[in-house]
């Protein structure tokens, strides 16, 4: 079945089964490889994406649901310099095996598209993914700091382009 | 990571293989070979050993030796060799190693060993890079080696103000003579600029920005995806499958029953392996698939009948007396008080979270592997003898690893791989699904410890009895033998089939809990605060004996740091909100921690703050990579005992994807603080011993906080 998408900005057009998730689309199709499997239930988040902007684990999303809509992956995010939480997590250090941080990353930026200034309790709600090396004191350090940066940047803010 | 970089990889390694061809680890016999030719002053690199290249052009390469899998090694290695060839962190491009003992020696991820095993042997590497450049610089200038001084990449003569860089250098060092690495001189560590600093991930651009890097990213020209199914009661075998129907389904390529080969659990397991055009054409064929097993005597076994089997395996003589000092029933029967408890920890998954994967390529009698493997040598070894290939015709490349633990330390995956591949003759992804890991792990395995502790009228413990069914890591040296001076540690064998193996800090995971909880009781038996009773009982009441390297002066230290950092004795804490503290002494580090915890009406557990205090010697690293490890291995402690188990049920995993098996999540996460002590001894490993001491202190917390004592593992509602 021809699906049609628009993943990073670019019109997509995919020949694929409608049952088969998002998630397989964007790493065997297209060969996008930063989006994880980690459980395929939707439990850990590793397969996190944007879908018209908000985060969605595609691990869990047939194909024939996101026909026709906007889908931001980390590839995507930073396609035109790296985008603040990017850089926050390079900063801080983040990763340890590293292989959560990109729906991390996917969760953190949705969020301070929403809250300029999430208090804690926000991102204990929006930051649901599993991190199984446990790095989550500095991804929380890491959303503060980017948190800041964004503020910072926001005299004169533009939209990235390419995300959404 | 696509074939070409590959391509470029080997490529690469073939040129230090020419250059340094041959090669001894650590020998310096490439000088010769550059000397050779002639044409060397031209553009040929220095390679002094198999790890440093430097090229006229600047370029300076240092090879990683060891697996990634979030421990940090891609750094830390390569920062020793670059400290002591005294360069700047950022003139330095690392490059990962493929398998290659003969030339880089052992190399694995596992036991915290990477820094013990490496850190002098790479300090000579680099220090005799640099040695030889300065021999170069001083032939040159004509001047006394000892008038010229390293840094950032450059040798400087600073009575004349003159200088040279190694790239400029590298030429005329290839034709220096090799220093015998056991002499070297070697820097003074207060001179260090690199160690001990904070170095973020050589790999994070690439993480951060979700570039190809892990198994599971490997795409080689050509290949297959499969799914391999296996008997869900362990080492059970295919009787028969509906292969007709499924090699009927779309995308479907291939689909055959493996017999299996080896041993059931150390070898290939049968199953059925189903090969399609993608991976989740094989997974949805797969949900198709019927197979009927020969379950075998497994299928007899669950968690009731271990727990049945411990208690009666208790009551007879053990197979095994690890250590006994003094007379333990005498002691108990003079004694003040006496203390019994048994406490039981579970089967638990390593839970990596990228799934096991291997991606495999059989081609003329050759294979080549690309795999997340800790232990890629005993990789190559397994599917030699499994599958009757040479091990030279066997190539391993190392990707990232999404998370060790120790799961990777079995290479299962690779011998399934290799043998999907060879069946279709193509090259082939292996990729498990979540339920194929936690059904089909190394698991850490389950304890039960049966102790008994008697106190004098002072309060001191005289006498500790511990026996012990399943555990099979108990050692001479675990603590408090030797601290006690009647005292007897023993085991009981239950033999079982549910395969078990090494998970981070193995033994100590366990036996921390049980041992530091039972203090925990003692201390509060004898009416004395749970901290100072520790520093009192570190005092050794009979000679250590041969295996027992444990050093009380040690984890005196870092528990006292632990106390005062803490805040330990000066808190008031609210009803219902308590301190605990533990301690523990495992993969040559010690480490003493205090949790902060409360309980709510409902029995629920938070954990406010995490206090460690570490000495693994005197030498940090990384500090960055350090502190990530610690505090991973807090939150990895308490995730694992608030709700973490594998339950048997008829010789299967009950657990099977994270819906069942909680790992922590962001909301119940706290603050790590991590504080290391220096101390004389050499540098040992950070991946592991943080772990063991953080789970009796969140259960002695919760006993401080609320009176109730957890002797069983996951705590999940106990207190409701």
């Amino acid at each position: 079945m021809s699906i049609s998408l628009t993943i990073n900005g670019k019109p997509t057009t995919v020949d694929v089964s409608p049952e088969m998730p998002l998630l397989w689309v964007l790493r065997d199709h297209l060969n996008l490889k930063g989006t994880k499997f980690g459980c395929g239930i939707a439990q850990c988040g590793a397969c996190t994406v944007h879908l018209g902007g908000a985060p969605v684990r595609s691990c869990a999303i047939p194909i024939s649901a996101v026909a026709g809509q906007q889908i931001t992956t980390i590839e995507g995010l930073g396609a035109n310099g790296l985008h603040p939480v990017q850089k926050a997590w390079e900063q801080v250090d983040v990763p340890q095996c590293g292989y959560c941080q990109a729906g991390q990353i996917m969760v953190a930026a949705a969020l301070l598209k929403t809250k300029r200034n999430p208090t804690d309790a926000e991102i204990d709600a929006a930051m649901q993914n599993i991190c199984r090396c446990g790095t989550y004191n500095r991804i929380r350090q890491a959303v503060h700091r980017a948190t800041r940066a964004m503020g910072a940047a926001s005299v004169g803010a533009t939209d990235r382009a390419g995300e959404e | 990571m696509t074939a070409p970089a590959n391509v470029h990889r080997r490529s690469f390694l073939q040129v230090v293989a020419l250059t340094g061809g041959g090669l001894m680890l650590g020998s310096f016999s490439a000088a010769a070979d550059a000397d050779a030719g002639e044409s060397s002053a031209a553009g040929d690199p220095f390679v002094p050993n198999a790890f440093i290249t430097i090229t006229p052009q600047g370029a300076i390469t240092i090879i990683s030796k060891n697996p990634e899998e979030g421990q940090g090694v891609k750094q830390s290695l390569p920062m020793i060799i670059a400290e002591e060839l005294d360069v700047d962190w950022p003139q330095v491009t690392v490059v990962q190693a493929d398998s290659d003992e003969s030339k880089y020696g052992r190399q694995f991820a596992g036991g915290s060993l990477s820094t013990p095993m490496n850190y002098d042997h790479h300090r000579r590497l680099g220090a005799a890079a640099r040695a030889m450049l300065v021999a170069a610089a001083a032939k040159r200038w004509n001047v006394a080696t000892g008038e010229l001084t390293t840094a950032r990449g450059a040798v400087s003569h600073n009575p004349s103000g003159r200088r040279a860089s190694y790239a400029s250098l590298a030429a005329d060092a290839a034709r220096q003579p090799v220093p015998d690495l056991a002499q070297v001189p070697l820097k003074d560590p207060k001179s260090f600029r690199l160690l001990g600093k904070r170095i973020p991930g050589l790999d994070n651009r690439k993480i951060v920005t979700g570039r190809p890097l892990f198994g599971i990213d490997v795409v080689v020209p050509g290949m297959l995806h499969a799914v391999f199914e296996k008997c869900p009661v362990f080492g059970g075998k295919v009787v028969s499958a509906n292969l007709a129907a499924i090699r009927r389904m779309s995308g479907v390529k291939h689909v055959f029953v493996v017999e299996g080969a080896g041993t059931a659990l150390d070898g290939l397991m049968p199953g059925v392996a189903i090969v399609a055009d993608t991976w989740w054409n094989a997974k949805t064929a797969r949900e198709k698939l019927q197979v009927k097993w020969d379950e075998g005597a497994t299928a007899q076994q669950g968690s009731e009948w271990f727990a049945q089997r411990a208690v009666e395996l208790a009551q007879q003589p053990a197979d095994r007396v690890v250590r006994k000092d003094g007379d333990v029933d005498a002691a108990i029967a003079s004694a003040a008080k006496v203390v019994e408890a048994s406490y039981y920890y579970p089967f638990l998954s390593h839970a990596t979270l990228e799934p096991q994967n291997c991606t495999a390529h059989f081609k003329d009698g050759r294979l080549e592997i690309w795999a997340p493997t800790q232990m890629p040598q005993p990789g190559r070894d397994l599917v030699s003898r499994t599958m009757g290939i040479k091990g030279e015709d066997i190539t391993i490349h190392l990707t990232r690893i999404g998370g060790g633990f120790g799961r990777r330390l079995k290479n299962d995956y690779l011998v399934e791989a290799a043998w999907i591949s060879r069946e279709v003759q193509a090259p082939v992804k292996l990729l498990w699904t979540r339920e194929d890991d936690m059904r089909h792990g190394h698991y850490r395995p389950a304890g039960f410890h049966y102790l008994k502790g008697a106190i004098d009228a002072s309060g001191k413990v005289t006498a500790w009895r511990n026996r012990v069914v399943v555990e099979p890591y108990m050692r001479v040296g675990e603590w408090p033998g030797r601290f006690v001076p009647n005292y007897l540690l023993e085991v009981s064998n239950l033999a079982h089939g549910i395969p078990t193996g090494a998970m981070r800090a193995p033994g100590s995971n366990g036996i921390a809990f049980a041992t530091q909880s039972f203090i925990d009781e003692l201390a509060h038996a004898a009416g004395k605060d749970p901290l100072q009773f520790r520093l009192d009982m570190l005092s050794p009441a009979v000679p250590a004996v041969q295996g027992d390297a444990f050093n009380a002066d040690r984890m005196r230290g870092v528990l006292e740091l632990v106390r005062e950092k803490s805040g330990w004795g000066a808190r008031t804490l609210p009803r219902g909100r308590g301190l605990g503290v533990a301690f523990h002494f495992s993969h040559q580090g010690y480490f003493a921690e205090v949790v902060d915890a409360s309980v709510n009406a409902k029995g629920a557990v938070t954990v406010h703050k995490v206090w460690i205090a570490a000495d693994v010697g005197a030498q940090i690293t990384n500090l960055s990579g350090a502190e990530n490890q610690c505090q991973g291995s807090a939150i990895d402690g308490v995730s694992q005992a608030l709700g973490q188990e594998i339950t048997i049920d008829r010789g299967r995993a009950v657990e099977a994807n994270f819906d069942r098996y909680p790992l922590l999540r962001m909301a119940r996460s706290f603050p790590v603080e991590v504080h290391f002590r220096t101390t004389e001894f050499p540098p040992t490993g950070l991946g592991e011993p943080a772990l063991p001491p953080v789970i009796p202190a969140l259960t002695n917390a919760i006993f401080a906080a609320t009176g109730k004592r957890i002797r069983s593992l996951p705590i999940g509602d106990q207190l409701a």
